[in-house]
């Protein structure tokens, strides 16, 4: 047999979104946010809305998104990302517009941009990586830091009276009306995948109906700045992250 | 139609917003210059011309709106006043560095701080030098009546569309509160999707299909290409000042000596000059209509011919330093100004300039 006799459309099983360029990711290997990069190219691609989506990258580790996902970007400065796509969603209402924000982006430096365009009730989705760490600039602390988790500004272990506590941002957004859908998941397992993936879908399909922001926060794992192997970051994620920040839809209306 | 009005210069500004085809307005109250988005919230342009007027949760949201309709090539634009204008400078140096066309408008109150809420030159420097961080510029227009309040709203769009760059107005309280005879302009619609894909379709943000796709971004980690990068924007500002230097001159045909003063200030120097000519002394005006370029070259011409400068502001001397240098010592540059809030009178400008030039 040939190789041509295999590669064909027929015998396809798995294919790279056509939504996700060639560049080599930056992102270390068992990172969680190649995964869910994926997913949004997947989500666009299927939806057919290539053209009708502009994305806004964050500061942080996925500053460069845009160098991965097919469609239009602007790079917001560091937590502004919500104002930012406030005014594109606003002058571009047919538009399908979205924020891809890490913890330290949307939960510390732009809590107030975070929470006055859920308020407003914005019509836009928010992606949150939630790896309770600052990756790019090296594994320091974050709002969603877990109590005594040792990172490079808490070296040993976050302590309530020094640096406060663990921040359920998600949680505290779902409370105000303008969300309409707010959903935690993670990237974990295949099946966790495909929830992922379903709830992106999801968000997506709400900007349509018009009825406020779809908040997914997906929590991911750090390895690198959790200084785990891929495989002991996800059990130390599932052990120590999950039962602070359980999964599942926190708001649907 | 063009129409003749008695209107308040802070009010000009969002009616010539409307007027000028503007696509959206993103503010936060602050004294002086709150009435730009009480009078865009009265006048309802959505519902007129489509334009989209938000109030903000804080300056840092409004500025980062501008960043983010600027980047679909929409013409959009803030307003705000001195300690707003400082928050504004994050997103400002995002806006330079990603060269994208925008308004800001500054009605200057006194500082630092919170300072007070009376008029002020005293951000000259942040407004001209930057005022963010890295190597950038503003195109910087100074508006002295408030007729220039609604001409410069209409120029600052055009200058900033014609080099990518953000526009300031930089007026300060008395013209923002002050009221004048303005004649407003005709309406221009605001442009279709055409037309903006004609204007700004090589880069702005309108959904990528049949092309490469766009990113609006200031992000260049790798230093080589941040400094060719650097050049380019270097190469914009001369010939930003090669192209638009404004200024007006005022008596200086026979003048001995030269006030430089812009805004309010600039017309107070005005009386100044009536009152000096009475008492014998020959004074003339330089009034600089773009700080940033600043008439550099009007200034060094008339060295020649003058025996000093006196560089008159609300601050404790800031555009006296762009007038030293284009006079490079060649003859005596002086400054007088009030802070805190404090206008001049014409008296106590004149009675400086005796003083300081021992006339």
């Amino acid at each position: 047999m040939e190789l041509t006799d295999i590669i064909k459309e027929e015998n396809l099983i798995l294919k790279k979104s056509n939504l996700l360029t060639d560049n080599v990711m930056h992102y270390c290997p068992g990172c969680t946010h190649g995964v869910v990069h994926k997913l949004v190219a997947e989500v666009i691609e299927e939806l057919g809305i290539q053209d009708q989506t502009i994305g806004v990258s964050p500061v942080g580790c996925s500053v460069f998104a845009y160098n991965y996902i097919d469609i239009d970007w602007a790079e917001a400065a560091h937590g502004r990302a919500p104002a930012v796509a406030t005014a594109i969603q606003r002058l571009h209402p047919e538009k399908y517009v979205f924020t891809y924000q890490g913890d330290g982006d949307l939960a510390s430096i732009g809590c107030a941009e975070i929470m006055h365009a859920c308020n407003r009730g914005e019509n836009i989705v928010v992606i949150f990586i939630n790896n309770a760490i600052y990756g790019m600039t090296g594994g320091q602390m974050a709002p969603t830091t877990l109590l005594g988790q040792v990172t490079a500004t808490t070296p040993y272990g976050r302590d309530a009276k020094l640096n406060g506590f663990p921040m359920k941002i998600t949680e505290l957004l779902a409370q105000l009306d303008g969300t309409c859908y707010v959903t935690r998941q993670s990237a974990d397992t295949p099946a966790a995948v495909r929830k992922t993936k379903a709830a992106l879908k999801k968000a997506f399909q709400n900007t349509r109906l018009d009825k406020g922001v779809s908040f997914v926060e997906v929590v991911g794992t750090c390895n690198s700045g959790w200084k785990m192997t891929p495989v002991d970051a996800n059990k130390w994620m599932r052990d120590n992250m999950f039962p602070k920040y359980p999964l599942g839809d926190i708001k649907d209306i | 139609m063009a129409e003749v009005k008695l209107m308040k210069g802070n009010e000009v500004i969002a009616e010539t917003a409307i007027r000028c085809g503007c696509d959206g307005y993103f503010g936060y109250p602050i004294t002086p210059q709150s009435e730009v988005m009480e009078t865009l919230m009265l006048r309802k342009p959505w519902e007129e011309t489509g334009m989209v007027v938000l109030q903000a949760e804080s300056e840092v949201a409004a500025i980062n709106m501008v960043y983010g309709g600027a980047s679909c090539g929409k013409k959009v634009m803030t307003s705000s006043s001195s300690p707003g204008i400082s928050l504004k400078q994050e997103g400002i140096t995002y806006i330079a560095g990603s060269e994208l066309p925008c308004l800001i408008v500054d009605v200057m109150r006194g500082g630092p701080g919170l300072g007070t809420i009376q008029p002020s030159q005293s951000d000259y420097f942040q407004a001209t030098k930057g005022g963010g961080h890295g190597d950038y510029h503003l195109i910087v227009l100074a508006p002295a009546s408030v007729q220039e309040m609604s001409d410069f709203v209409v120029l600052g769009f055009d200058l900033a569309f014609k080099y990518r760059n953000p526009a300031m107005v930089l007026a300060d309280g008395v013209i923002g509160q002050m009221m004048e005879k303005v004649i407003l302009p005709d309406y221009t619609p605001r442009r279709t999707k055409e037309e903006i894909e004609k204007q700004c379709g090589n880069w702005a943000l309108t959904g990528k299909k049949n092309r490469e796709r766009h990113v609006i971004t200031s992000l260049e980690l790798e230093a080589h290409r941040q400094e060719v990068f650097n050049e380019k924007l270097q190469h914009k500002y001369r010939e930003i000042e090669a192209n638009e230097v404004r200024y007006e001159m005022l008596n200086c045909e026979d003048a001995e000596y030269i006030f430089v003063a812009y805004g309010s200030t600039a017309r107070i120097c005005q009386k100044s000059i009536q009152l000096a000519r009475e008492a014998g002394i020959k004074v003339g005006l330089l009034r600089p209509i773009t700080l940033y370029p600043f008439p550099m070259q009007p200034i060094s011409d008339l060295c020649s011919k003058v025996k000093g400068f006196l560089s008159v502001e609300m601050s404790a001397g800031q555009m006296v330093e762009d007038v030293r240098l284009a006079v490079n010592g060649r003859v005596k540059v002086d400054h007088y100004g009030r802070m805190g809030g404090v206008v001049p009178t014409p008296e106590e400008i004149l009675v400086a300039l005796k003083e300081k030039f021992s006339i």
